[in-house]
Formats: structure tokens, sequence, C-alpha cells
């Protein structure tokens, strides 16, 4: 396959795996890099390469092949998921009472942390003390804001056998979990999100241990922001891509090498394939492969098989962490981008910069 | 410099004293690898751009340095305004072909149930 490639088209389309590093990683198409290309933008051609195939996708996580695209633009993708794409979390912390052995910080900390289940496109920007510093700092408004309650106090269980020495059963509320976040719905809040059940996405948190006698109260005002501030704002666990692998076996393999070939890479994809009673070897699914390059250190094999990755062939992996669907997270990813061509082409058509 | 219109500007042009408006270095604020990277990208695909670069001036800095220099005087205001063009272009294309790939993928999953 790639045996077949000349070697000018090599270089634009592929990225080589060699034993002591990695060949061709830049794009290099740029107009009047290489004679004979026409490699000026053109929106017509683009239209006709991309492509998008979707693998797989559940409730948290997707994942889907980007196919025709340069790596800057795939990237900006991914770095907008992780850092901004905007959610909602905690981010002010009322301590009334706090006389559990996690301090006031630690414990506040941990509350910014907890995923907030809410539509962060319903809600808007908290403006960060712009104008004046009076109105902003206690109260949010039914806009900009969600209110949670964490009202806890552990006592001891009257019930508890007399020599029982288990905490479970000594004592009552003595594991405060992330579902003792209760929302109190700010001015209208309760009609407009009345069926979209605001609160943390997971309810089995542990966010403190009390013993009798202590007690939490706290009130927490959570607001809209990017991870690019705050990586608790993340909407994603991981997004991540990486390159179609291609492997190519530049001669034919038999017997105990091609058995030895196929146990260099990841299960699934090389076979051994029986021709005239010979077991020859076989690339079947190069994409399963981890590309550990193991290959390259028998000396006998590495001459045989070509390692690369296809430089336009993105495999998107996204893994939500809950507080949106995986495919509503990836366009807004993409109008986040188109937000930004907006801006400065606003900038470009109305100010004065020339 | 120009530009300052409001207290946070956006987007600022530095030209050194006299120079052609074919070689422009623009201040984009708040912004980084994301928009640079693929900006960069897409200006460099311009025929009429003989160099684009772009450089973030500090960690602890929000703005990017972005420079252009254009063949034959071409005021460097153009290929700019072309990249961000095409590159809302390509990203609508992906919005839509994403949408269009997932409300497929939903169809077929739902498919299979009834």
């Amino acid at each position: 396959m790639a045996a077949t490639m000349s070697n000018v088209e090599e270089i634009r389309s592929r990225v080589i795996l060699q034993e002591f590093g990695v060949k061709n990683v830049h794009t290099t198409d740029y107009p009047g890099n290489y004679p004979g290309y026409d490699d000026a933008w053109n929106m017509e051609n683009f239209k006709k390469n991309f492509r998008i195939d979707i693998v797989d996708m559940d409730e948290n996580t997707m994942e889907f092949d980007m196919v025709g695209i340069d790596a800057s633009i795939a990237n900006a993708f991914r770095r907008i998921l992780l850092a901004e794409v905007p959610t909602m979390a905690v981010e002010k912390v009322f301590i009334y009472n706090n006389t559990s052995i996690v301090q006031d910080e630690i414990l506040a900390h941990r509350l910014g942390l907890v995923p907030i289940k809410a539509d962060p496109r319903l809600f808007e920007y908290r403006n960060a003390g712009n104008e004046g510093e009076e109105e902003d700092d206690e109260e949010g408004s039914e806009i900009d804001t969600i209110k949670l309650q964490l009202k806890v106090k552990c006592s001891r269980n009257p019930r508890a056998t007399k020599d029982s020495a288990d905490p479970r059963e000594l004592y009552l509320n003595h594991m405060v979990y992330s579902k003792d976040m209760k929302w109190v719905p700010i001015g209208n809040q309760a009609d407009v999100f009345a069926d979209s059940n605001i609160g943390p996405v997971h309810g089995d948190i542990l966010l403190a241990q009390l013993r009798p006698g202590q007690e939490l109260d706290i009130v927490m005002h959570c607001v809209k922001g990017i991870g690019q501030d705050h990586a608790k704002f993340s909407p994603v666990a991981t997004a991540s891509y990486r390159l179609l692998p291609e492997i190519s076996l530049l001669e034919a393999v038999e017997g105990e090498q091609a058995e030895r070939l196929r146990s260099c890479f990841s299960r699934g994809v090389m076979e051994l394939e029986d021709r005239d009673g010979k077991k020859f070897a076989k690339v079947v699914n190069s994409r399963l492969d981890t590309c550990s390059r193991e290959v390259l250190r028998h000396e006998d094999l590495k001459n045989l098989v070509k390692l690369a990755r296809v430089r336009d062939h993105f495999i998107f992996t996204v893994e939500s962490s809950g507080v949106l669907p995986p495919d509503v997270l990836v366009t807004e990813a993409i109008k986040v981008l188109m937000t930004k061509c907006d801006r400065f082409l606003n900038e470009l058509n109305t100010s004065n910069v020339e | 410099m120009a530009g300052d219109c409001e207290k946070k500007p956006v987007l600022e042009m530095v030209q050194a004293d006299g120079g052609d408006e074919g070689c422009v270095t623009y201040v984009l604020h708040n912004e980084d690898h994301t928009l640079g990277n693929s900006l960069r990208y897409l200006v460099m695909k311009d025929v009429d751009v003989e160099f684009c670069g772009y450089s973030i001036t500090h960690p602890s800095e929000s703005k990017i340095n972005f420079r252009i220099q254009t063949r034959g005087g071409i005021p460097a205001t153009e290929p700019l305004r072309a990249g961000l063009t095409q590159l809302n272009d390509v990203c609508q294309h992906v919005l839509n072909t994403f949408q269009a790939r997932v409300d497929e993928f939903k169809g077929k999953q739902d498919q299979p149930m009834e």
C-alpha cells in the first residue's frame, strides 16, 4: 500500500514512525512547497475530502473519526473541549458552620470540583466585579447563579448494638456525600428548571466524614466558567485524538517470523494466513495498534514493515464529565471557535485597526 | 498602534515606522495556540502570503503576536480577513457534518430497539 506511494505523496500525507524518531511530523502542504501541487486553500476540495464517522457513542463517551482536516484545526477543537467550553461549577462557598476535621478551604476546594448537572447554555456569565463591588459578592441572580445547600449533622445511632465498632452502625450521617448538596432555586428557577433536575452529576462523591456532634452548614453559589480559568469548569474527563496507524508489510513474512511479527503488535492488528500450507503474516486491522514500535527492536523484522500514521485522520475520544452529552460538547466546541473568528472579523470590519 | 477604542483591546496592529502595510504584526488579545495555530495554517495556505507565524509573548500574558508578510504589497489585513472567514466556513462545515452524522447514528441506534 505505502510501498506504491510516491515519496512526495508519503511526505505530505503520512507521519513515519522510525526506530529513533518520528519523521515528517509537520504539515508541509503549503503553496510553493511542492512543484506540481496546488496547495492553495480550496473550500470545495476540503468539503469533498472531509468526513466524520461516528464509531461509538453513549451518554458519557464518544469516539469518532475526523478525516481530511489539518492537525491545527483538529487540535483547536480538542483544546477548546478541554479549556473553553463553559460549564457550571461551585465558585463561592459560604461556610456558616464547619466543625468537621476537614478545614474550610479544603472542603471548599472539594465542593468546587464536584461536577454540577445544569445546562450552562441557559445561564449567563457572572461579570466579575466589573460594575462595582457591592452587588456581585453576596447574591447572584437567577440568570447567572445556582444556589446549593449542604446541611448535615452527625449524631449517635440510638439503635446501634452495644459492642459494635462499625462506624456505619454507630453513627448517623457520618458520611457526607455529594447527594446531600441540595438545590435551592432562586427567583423563577423552580419553574424554568422544573424538570432538569439541577444538582451534582454523581451522588456518591464522598465530601467529608463526620463524628457525632460535628456538623456542616454550607451554602454554595455555582457560576458559569471555562476550564482556562479553573479545571473544575472543564466539561470533559478527557478529550484526545490519535492519528490512524497504518502498518504495511514490505515483504511476505512466513513461519516463525510471522508468528513473532504478529506478537509485536496489539491483538487483532495482524493475523496469520494459510497459503499452501505455510503461515503468512497479514495486516488485518492496523487501527487497533498502539504504535508501540516493538517490532523495531527485532533486527530481522524491522526492515520488513513500515509503520506510519495517516496525517489527516484523527480518531477523537471525548469523555464527558456528565454535565452535557459528548456530542453536545463537540458542537459547542466548534461554535466556540466560530465565535472567536467572528470576534476578530468584527473587530477588523468595525474598528480603526487600519 | 491602534485599536484602543475601548479599555480592553481585542486586536491591535503593530507596524514598523514607515513600513508597508504588507508586513504587520497583529496582537490578538486573550488568544493562544487554539486560534493562533489554526489561523496560521489557513493564512499560510494563501498564495499571496510570504510568511506567517505567531508567538506567545509570555506564559503569563494572554495574548499572541501574529505576524503576516505578504507578497507584492498586498495589505496584510486581506489574508487575515480571508483566513478568519475560511476558518469560520471550515467550522460551519465541520459542524454541519458532525450534526448530520450524530443524527444518523442516533437514528440507527434507535431502530433495533423497536
